[in-house]
């Protein structure tokens, strides 16, 4: 803005920062800045007690690429966040359907539905593997009262003792946390869709199937989007999880590269910031990838 | 999508999905009689950890390695445990960073958030989105990132470190959350109040914050439940024991040869019972805050 403007022109421009101000430097200060200090140290040579020891130009990054382990880590973050999404939006549709419906005690059921929601995610995997504990979790102690379990104690009590058993449990408890947002999600959803589409589509004698496939579905296609986005991001950032149960061992081999990225932080600061990088990476092109498939931009403005 | 509608949806009466019942007859039908007991299940499922946790909070320690499903006699004492224990340090922190992450975040979200509904200036439009970004962004994404900079900031180890990062990442929600109540407030409201002689600030006051009131309770539970839940920041930026927040304290009691479930899990029902009641109470709310901003 030019100098000869009035100046209660230039105090006008200026007076949304008095009142915007605050947010966009607290959002610079812990959001923005993060990402470029992160971007920087991937370049760096940074000692574990953070010295900084020079330029690194993309030696962390030829060196991430060349661990034994980064290729399986990378695969099973995709296979992770595939899987915990898929499956949670698959049940939260079922979810939603059954919470939609009349019956006494709704509320209070619905309430119930909140818990792991509400309670902090690394308390639900602490609760879990108490549950699968060898000799005395409760899960182990069901199974072997079922018979499926030869013996409490063994190997075969502990199943976050092999990658082969601990994946899926780690998904189940991902999936169990995801649950609650995106089965309310959904409710929010259904109960915008207007009651006369359903009245229409009665009168034209179409079967539930047929209603629910051809009018809930595509009329709730806008919540579906959202809430499967706010799951990518939260689902391949997840870190408690895993951390708690398992800490991605043994081995590596139940690490996700944020698992990972946490592991090399211990080591190599530089490298750490490296995985960072490609991490960040694959959210922006999940998320790209995600919105273009589900042709979100024409569908919502 | 705006708060209020999701607000008043979710209990929403549809008469098109549930077959009326015959007047006359009192019974439930079948298929509600099914519906509900499939609720009641899946509600039951949802409570169960939740359930063994309180459980094993009050078992005694000898009977910790027995497989029983149920203990002879419950322990109240590894309640007491966590007060005479160090926990109570760590709750305090938990307590600091909560309550300071939410005054900063309501301080910072509610001008911001007020301005955007009532006035369209230039740089609004990029202001909503940068606030988009942070709500899809996410801590353990860029955790070097922050880790360097509280570290040249010589911050690392401090409570304050805790509750800027806590109060950035929740600020998006508590800005959507607002913004959709003051949008909702009719402009001439304030005018009026304004032509009494309130002045524009007294107008602001007496009269759309009050009727905000319903946004500004949800943020602030929404923020301090966040904020209380927080466990991977606080892991990377704090070092000493006395200085961790629950979360943290709690969670390095997995890593010890002997672990005391019994009085891990009394600190877990301290840390997790209070916050499933405060949110509970927003539950209805929820949902709009967190997908007004990809809807706007």
């Amino acid at each position: 803005m030019q100098q000869t403007f009035a100046r209660g022109r230039g105090m006008r421009a200026l007076a949304p920062l008095a009142w915007i101000g605050p947010a966009v430097v607290l959002i610079g200060v812990v959001v923005v800045w993060p990402v470029v200090v992160m971007v920087q140290s991937s370049f760096l040579k940074i000692s574990r007690f953070g010295v900084v020891q020079g330029s690194n130009g993309f030696d962390n990054y030829t060196k991430l690429f060349a661990e034994p382990d980064f290729g399986g880590v990378m695969a099973r973050s995709l296979l992770w966040v595939v899987a915990v999404v898929a499956i949670t939006v698959v049940l939260s549709l079922g979810l939603a359907q059954l919470f939609n419906q009349r019956f006494p005690g709704r509320r209070i059921a619905r309430w119930a539905l909140i818990a792991p929601w509400a309670a902090s995610v690394l308390m639900t995997a602490i609760i879990f593997k108490w549950m699968l504990d060898p000799e005395v979790g409760l899960i182990n102690m069901i199974r072997h009262r079922l018979g499926l379990l030869d013996a409490l104690g063994g190997a075969d009590a502990d199943p976050l003792g092999s990658a082969g058993s601990a994946m899926p449990w780690l998904i189940f408890v991902a999936v169990f946390v995801s649950l609650p947002f995106t089965t309310y999600a959904l409710l929010a959803g259904l109960s915008a869709i207007p009651s006369d589409v359903y009245e229409a589509a009665k009168m034209d004698g179409a079967s539930r199937l047929r209603t629910y496939w051809s009018i809930t579905l595509p009329l709730l296609r806008p919540a579906l989007v959202v809430a499967t986005l706010i799951n990518v991001m939260n689902v391949f950032n997840s870190f408690p999880i895993i951390w708690a149960m398992t800490h991605g061992q043994p081995g590596y081999s139940t690490a996700t590269s944020t698992i990972f990225m946490y592991i090399l932080k211990g080591s190599d600061i530089g490298e750490s910031a490296a995985m960072s990088v490609v991490n960040f990476g694959m959210v922006i092109v999940l998320t790209v990838v995600f919105l273009k498939v589900s042709k979100w931009r024409t569908e919502v403005s | 999508m705006t708060v209020t509608e999701s607000a008043s949806a979710a209990p929403v009466r549809r008469p098109a999905a549930a077959p009326a019942p015959a007047p006359a007859r009192r019974l439930p039908s079948l298929r509600t009689v099914v519906v509900a007991a499939g609720a009641y299940l899946v509600a039951f499922v949802f409570l169960f950890p939740y359930l063994v946790m309180i459980l094993t909070a009050l078992r005694p320690q000898e009977e910790l390695r027995e497989a029983t499903f149920l203990p002879s006699a419950f322990a109240w004492s590894n309640f007491t445990n966590f007060w005479t224990g160090g926990l109570v340090q760590n709750l305090g922190v938990t307590l600091q960073v909560a309550a300071g992450s939410t005054v900063l975040v309501l301080l910072v979200a509610l001008p911001a958030a007020y301005y955007t509904a009532r006035h369209d200036f230039r740089g609004r439009t990029a202001f909503l989105i940068l606030v988009l970004i942070t709500q899809m962004f996410q801590p353990t994404a860029m955790l070097v990132g922050i880790y360097r900079e509280f570290y040249q900031f010589g911050l690392v180890d401090s409570v304050w470190a805790l509750i800027l990062v806590n109060g950035g990442f929740n600020l998006a929600f508590a800005v959507w959350i607002l913004n959709a109540y003051f949008s909702s407030i009719p402009r001439e409201l304030e005018e009026a109040a304004f032509i009494d002689g309130n002045g524009r600030f007294g107008a602001l006051f007496r009269v759309t914050l009050p009727l905000a009131m319903p946004g500004v309770v949800t943020a602030l539970i929404f923020t301090f439940i966040a904020a209380w839940n927080e466990f991977v920041v606080a892991l990377t930026l704090t070092t000493t024991p006395a200085n961790q927040p629950l979360t943290v304290a709690l969670n390095s009691f997995i890593g010890q040869y002997q672990v005391d479930w019994q009085n891990l899990f009394a600190g877990s029902v301290i840390a997790t019972i209070p916050v499933i009641i405060l949110f509970a109470l927003i539950e209805r709310k929820v949902v709009g805050g967190l997908t007004a901003g990809s809807i706007k």
